[in-house]
């Protein structure tokens, strides 16, 4: 019988089976931030139990609130980077070096192919796009990962999504993973890892399959995960250029992980996107949207673009693509976050923050901070921004504020336009 | 194992998220304590006012997809240390339903049916619920009724809530 990508990842990695479909999986990393871990480290230290379980295979970085804002988040930042110093744990990325957990990790050539990972943040499905299996935890498993090196699931069922089509110019992987989840819903695809296959997918480029693979929980899924292929490859090679002799060495090993031809799936789910246009969301849930075309013309007092979600430097480029030359509309204000040290540098070396602050941006330091609501960009109640974000929940950004999310391509023509409206790469 | 009897609260609405339980400025937060004046205070529901209605109530009873969103386990904190360690509902998102048995609480999967007649029989309530946890039951009294429920949890979960949660169960077997 064939096998999904996460049976194959799991049977791999299975060091118990306490119960019928509980498996306890051997984790490849742990990733930590500032947010959810400091309570582990100090239940540990409770416990007298103050011990890592590998340092090599923990990833830490203050990302949330960068820099601190407050004493207590000073005091977050603080009990990770002593702890961090106590295990010697040599990746650690402080403010200054620092960017979103689910940017700055894949960057640093973290996450392979077939790697189980966990994290206390829900979006950690992100790293499914190198096709890991990476799951969003609590901070008791997160603890319990930390010190034993182990965390434990249900026996994964998986959705099939096959992306089919072409897509038009002006709509990007964000249109994509928003109309995949208004078509299954917010819990469509709960307690599920979501396995995503077609042309369109494997046309995306690795920063695209983030983008897709990090709202996979949006829709409730466990993990998203592409199949590893040559574009892979490519983007890990400068990590893995010394464990193999070519990239087609390194793609012969890293495909036993796709998905068996095969394989028993729960449920197909097949997306044609040839006729998609830029879509948004409209309401409180992310699987409410209506496309641009539609709303066009909804005021909007304020443009972000950032998050893990969409501030790498693909996403700049996009937006700065549209922003070139022109001044953002008096009637907003628009924030830019780079996502990570290095996504900041390249767009200042290339001449993109020049552009956005031409135009009028707030370009800001690399932080999570506005996405949630805790910093850098905070709306007012009644407030509106159109954000490149992942979470449109009441009050997600701000007390009382709202939230469309959308593509950078659509943030930036917002911008200008001074309410929500298509970016001029569409032509639909 | 935690205390699961006590006064229901009534959320009559799917899809509520832990932005909406305990809202993201409040994760920065070094002590769970501080979360309490705070749990459900973003929460919308017609009627519904947070500092008036949690208190003195045990459990919550809501309907689909309760607890998605984000990862943060300051949720079931927040429910925790207000003194709720059950929440009874259609069904849960996986990383909040596990959390929940992390921390020795106990989330309690019902079907839709029984759902609508807690909701049609009982609320908004006052009333009262009791637990079996050996047998797996529940009981709810009020409104001149009482109704018993039977539901199912995996073994595994079953054992967090006896053990107190997954760090003592996986320190000793790991």
């Amino acid at each position: 019988m064939g096998k999904t990508t996460a049976q194959k990842i799991f049977e791999a990695h299975v060091v118990d089976r306490p119960f019928e479909d509980v498996q306890v999986l051997k984790l490849d990393r742990v990733f930590c931030h500032e947010i959810t871990t400091p309570i582990a480290i100090n239940d540990l230290i409770a416990r007298g139990r103050d011990k890592v379980f590998d340092a090599s295979k923990l990833k830490v970085v203050i990302d949330h609130v960068s820099p601190a804002k407050d004493s207590n988040t000073a005091l977050q930042g603080k009990i990770l980077r002593d702890w961090a110093r106590r295990h010697n744990i040599k990746d650690f990325f402080d403010i200054g070096a620092n960017g979103v957990c689910h940017a700055i990790f894949p960057e640093k050539g973290f996450v392979r192919p077939g790697f189980t990972v966990i994290m206390g943040d829900s979006h950690t499905c992100t790293h499914g796009a190198f096709g890991a299996f990476a799951a969003g935890v609590g901070t008791t498993d997160l603890e319990v990962g930390i010190l034993k090196g182990v965390c434990a699931f249900r026996t994964p069922k998986t959705l099939r999504v096959i992306i089919t089509g072409r897509l038009q110019p002006g709509v990007f992987a964000k249109d994509v993973i928003l109309a995949l989840i208004a078509k299954i819903g917010v819990n469509g695809a709960t307690d599920k890892v979501i396995e995503f296959h077609g042309p369109v997918i494997d046309g995306f480029s690795m920063e695209s399959r983030m983008t897709l693979c990090n709202m996979a929980v949006e829709a409730g899924g466990t993990s998203g995960i592409c199949m590893p292929d040559m574009r892979t490859v490519d983007y890990l090679w400068p990590f893995i250029s010394g464990e193999f002799s070519s990239k087609e060495a390194a793609l012969a090993e890293y495909s036993r992980w796709e998905a068996d031809p095969g394989a028993l799936y729960d449920g197909t789910v097949e997306l044609e996107v040839s006729q998609l246009e830029p879509v948004m969301t409209i309401g409180y849930k992310p699987d409410q949207i209506k496309t641009v075309r539609e709303m066009k013309g909804t005021p909007v007092d304020q443009v972000y673009i950032g998050s893990c979600t969409n501030g790498r430097y693909e996403d700049l480029k996009e937006a700065a693509a549209i922003v070139k030359g022109k001044r953002i509309n008096p009637s907003l204000r628009a924030v830019l976050a780079p996502a990570t040290s290095a996504v900041f540098q390249k767009a200042l070396d290339e001449g993109l923050i020049k552009t956005f602050l031409d135009a009028g941006f707030c370009v800001t330091n690399p932080t999570c901070g506005a996405c949630l609501g805790m910093s850098n960009g905070v709306l007012a109640e009644g407030e509106v921004c159109a954000s490149t974000s992942n979470r449109n929940f009441n009050g997600r950004m701000g007390k009382g504020g709202m939230v469309h999310l959308v593509s950078p391509a659509t943030a930036a023509a917002t911008a200008i336009a001074g309410h929500i409206e298509n970016s001029p790469l569409f032509q639909g | 194992m935690k205390n699961f009897t006590g006064n229901l609260l009534f959320l009559d609405r799917s899809d509520i998220n832990t932005d909406e339980i305990i809202p993201a400025k409040y994760l920065t937060e070094n002590f769970k304590e501080a979360l309490r004046p705070h749990l459900l205070e973003d929460l919308k529901i017609a009627g519904f006012e947070s500092g008036r209605d949690v208190k003195d109530k045990q459990a919550i009873i809501s309907r689909a997809n309760f607890g998605c969103g984000s990862s943060r386990e300051h949720a079931p904190w927040a429910l925790e240390v207000n003194g709720i360690n059950i929440v009874i509902a259609e069904n849960f998102a996986r990383i909040f339903r596990q959390n929940m048995f992390n921390c020795g609480m106990l989330a309690v999967e019902l079907p839709a049916a029984d759902i609508n007649d807690i909701f049609l029989t009982f609320a908004p309530g006052p009333a009262r619920l009791t637990l079996d946890f050996a047998a797996d039951c529940l009981t709810l009294q009020g409104a001149g009724a009482e109704k018993k429920y039977a539901y199912s949890i995996a073994a595994f979960d079953k054992s967090l809530v006896e053990a107190g949660g997954w760090v003592d169960y996986a320190d000793k077997k790991y």
